[in-house]
């Protein structure tokens, strides 16, 4: 067994326990802490990402109990993609966090950030649904607390509503399970995608009232219209890199959909084989639509943002509605792209805001901020990425969607969708910077504009904006490694085979239901 | 049994969602505590209800009631009664710093002085 795999979780865990207990009032060695478990969480995740390439699929068995009864964490080239991600993400949001000074606007920025790590590193690895809910709700719990980092009472209200909304999620995403266990008696992916498809005819009604409701929490997490509507006020009014942080954890919706979705509840499993996709298509595309309308109607740069991120998990979810490995593929691509771009883009903000008086960020002339050049080329660089123009990866994501869906039915509609909302966004970004950053209103009283002194934020942004140009850089290795990707996706079987593997080696006898005996 | 069982958990359930769909936080986390009540109800049956019988296997009885529901019900209460006590520290946060209890966000400014009605 690879005891590495567990280290993604273990690691950031044991730091946030140092950094509550010991650290309570040090900033610096706080500081240190994080910055150094975010940067081995970068080298656990290459080191994971490089072992999964060889195309074995990696068990860790908890406690050593065999599969279908113990819990397992799962590394493939998916799982492995996702954590590399994340850490990269987090090393940004954390140096950004440190140098903007976030982090000492309230207490326990660190802890909970490393928390959050935490969960959204074992939402990625973990084998078992039940085990996906927990690890949900260890990464929504450090959110809430992330959410209201600083304080304020909009921001509290905001909070309010994203704790509410998400305490429904879990509690839907908890009566899906309760459904799932009842049909298949199982919680194992693995041993769930064997029980799913050898369901009888009879029983499919309850699975597939379980498959949707499953649906529905992902597609909260996931920001799918109609479940959309904790994200605008949640990413508009929280701290900065939180809301960085925050692009990484619509995807987990998306990472859960393409796994559940092709393992579980895949095309050929002939319960719920065409009742996924087209839902999910339906509500992608007009998701796409809102996301790109309210970056046209946007009156403030956070809620700008916000909307673009919704627009962002419309194509990307569009990809995914069609399940078939070109176009996961494709999602892949745009996925990494989305992260860095939706991340990169509320940092840009938030350096507007910093400079602006009283934090104000609405797209109006304002008296000209310090350093704006700088500024505005970072800005129309995340802008130009987020939109989907040349040169950088939105342009090569787009265009591997729009190719992905060439053969599909409604391809037309998606087509004419993806581009014209692409022009929607490109008008939308173009007129708030234009606004903000060219647009110069002459002083009123004479205000000194704010001139933090923060290299480091620069930095930081700069870095995920020098990713996304890795990103189209490199896109054709990347593709590669995408397409045995998602080929590994869906080759369902070797991976009910390497974690159902032990399980069979000691013959255990399949026990009824004790419902099943009267 | 079967009918108590499924009548409690329809009744929580519409009276949680309900309750959560009203203006203000107080009756919203009510009505987030019911539907949780719910759900561990719910939990509690999806691995049949068998009543009088051990969880696990012994020797001398043929029949035992599946021990993992129980299981799976212990956590999600312990989670669902972290979060119900984060979601009251939040919402009282939220009350004292603006002197207003609804849901929802105001377009403008918080009034603090708003009368109340």
């Amino acid at each position: 067994m690879n005891h590495w795999i567990i280290a993604p979780v273990l690691l950031p865990a044991l730091v946030a326990a140092i950094i509550i207990l010991v650290l309570r009032y040090q900033v610096i060695t706080q500081r240190v802490f994080s910055v150094a478990s975010t940067v081995a969480l970068i080298g656990i995740g290459i080191g994971l990402l490089v072992h999964s390439m060889s195309g074995q699929i990696d068990v860790y068995e908890l406690g050593n109990w065999p599969a279908p009864f113990g819990i397992v964490l799962v590394l493939d080239r998916l799982s492995a993609m996702m954590v590399l991600l994340t850490a990269v993400l987090a090393l940004a949001v954390v140096l950004y966090a440190i140098g903007s000074g976030w982090d000492k606007r309230g207490h326990h920025f660190h802890a909970l950030f490393q928390f959050q790590l935490m969960g959204i590193f074992g939402a990625f690895l973990t084998g078992d649904a039940f085990n996906l809910f927990v690890f949900f709700e260890v990464l929504l719990i450090a959110s809430y607390g992330l959410m209201i980092h600083g304080g304020g009472a909009v921001r509290l209200r905001a909070g309010v509503q994203y704790v509410i909304y998400n305490l429904l999620g879990s509690t839907l995403f908890l009566f899906a399970l309760g459904t799932i266990y009842a049909v298949t008696g199982t919680l194992n992916m693995a041993d769930l995608a064997v029980r799913v498809a050898d369901l009888p005819a009879s029983d499919t009604a309850m699975i597939r009232v379980a498959a949707v409701l499953l649906l529905l929490v992902f597609a909260v997490k996931a920001a799918l219209i109609p479940l959309h509507f904790w994200l605008p006020a949640t990413y508009a009014e929280a701290p900065a890199p939180v809301a960085a942080l925050f692009a990484v954890m619509t995807k987990i919706g998306a990472y859960a959909i393409i796994r559940i979705y092709t393992l579980v509840f895949g095309t050929d499993v002939a319960a719920t084989a065409d009742m996924i996709g087209p839902w999910l298509l339906a509500g992608a595309i007009v998701t796409l639509v809102v996301g790109m309308i309210g970056v046209l109607g946007a009156s403030h740069l956070g809620r700008l943002a916000a909307f673009a991120a919704i627009g962002s998990m419309g194509t990307l979810l569009i990809a995914i509605a069609l399940f078939t490995p070109q176009a996961i593929t494709a999602a892949l691509y745009y996925m990494i792209h989305s992260t860095l771009a939706g991340a990169a883009l509320f940092l840009v903000v938030d350096m507007v805001r910093a400079r602006r008086v009283a934090e104000d960020d609405a797209i109006a002339p304002r008296p000209a901020i310090v350093q704006n050049g700088l500024i505005a080329a970072y800005f129309f660089a995340a802008a130009i990425a987020m939109a989907g123009m040349p040169p950088l990866s939105g342009f090569l994501g787009k265009l591997l969607v729009l190719d992905a869906v060439r053969d599909h039915a409604l391809v037309w509609l998606i087509w004419a969708t993806i581009l014209a909302t692409s022009l929607v966004a490109v008008v939308g970004f173009a007129r708030a910077g234009s606004l903000v950053f060219w647009n110069v209103a002459p002083e009123v009283d004479h205000t000194p504009a704010p001139h933090p002194q923060t290299a480091l934020t620069f930095v930081a942004t700069g870095g995920l904006i020098a990713a996304i140009a890795m990103l189209t850089v490199f896109a054709g290795p990347v593709t590669t490694f995408l397409s045995e990707t998602s080929a590994q996706v869906f080759d369902k079987q070797s991976y009910i085979a390497a974690v159902l593997e032990t399980a069979r080696a000691i013959e255990v006898e399949n026990l009824p239901l004790e419902g099943s005996q009267k | 049994m079967e009918y108590l069982l499924a009548s409690a958990i329809g009744a929580l359930t519409a009276a949680g969602i309900y309750l959560t769909l009203r203006l203000r936080t107080f009756p919203v986390i009510l009505g987030i505590s019911m539907l949780t009540y719910a759900v561990n109800l719910f939990l509690f049956a999806s691995g049949r209800i068998a009543i009088n019988l051990p969880p696990v296997l012994l020797n001398n009885t043929p029949t035992y009631t599946d021990p993992l529901p129980q299981a799976l019900v212990l956590t999600a209460i312990v989670i669902s009664f972290g979060m119900t006590a984060v979601v009251v520290l939040i919402a009282l946060g939220a009350y004292l710093s603006s002197n207003d209890d609804h849901v929802n966000l105001s377009d403008g400014p918080v009034d603090a002085q708003e009368p109340s009605k």
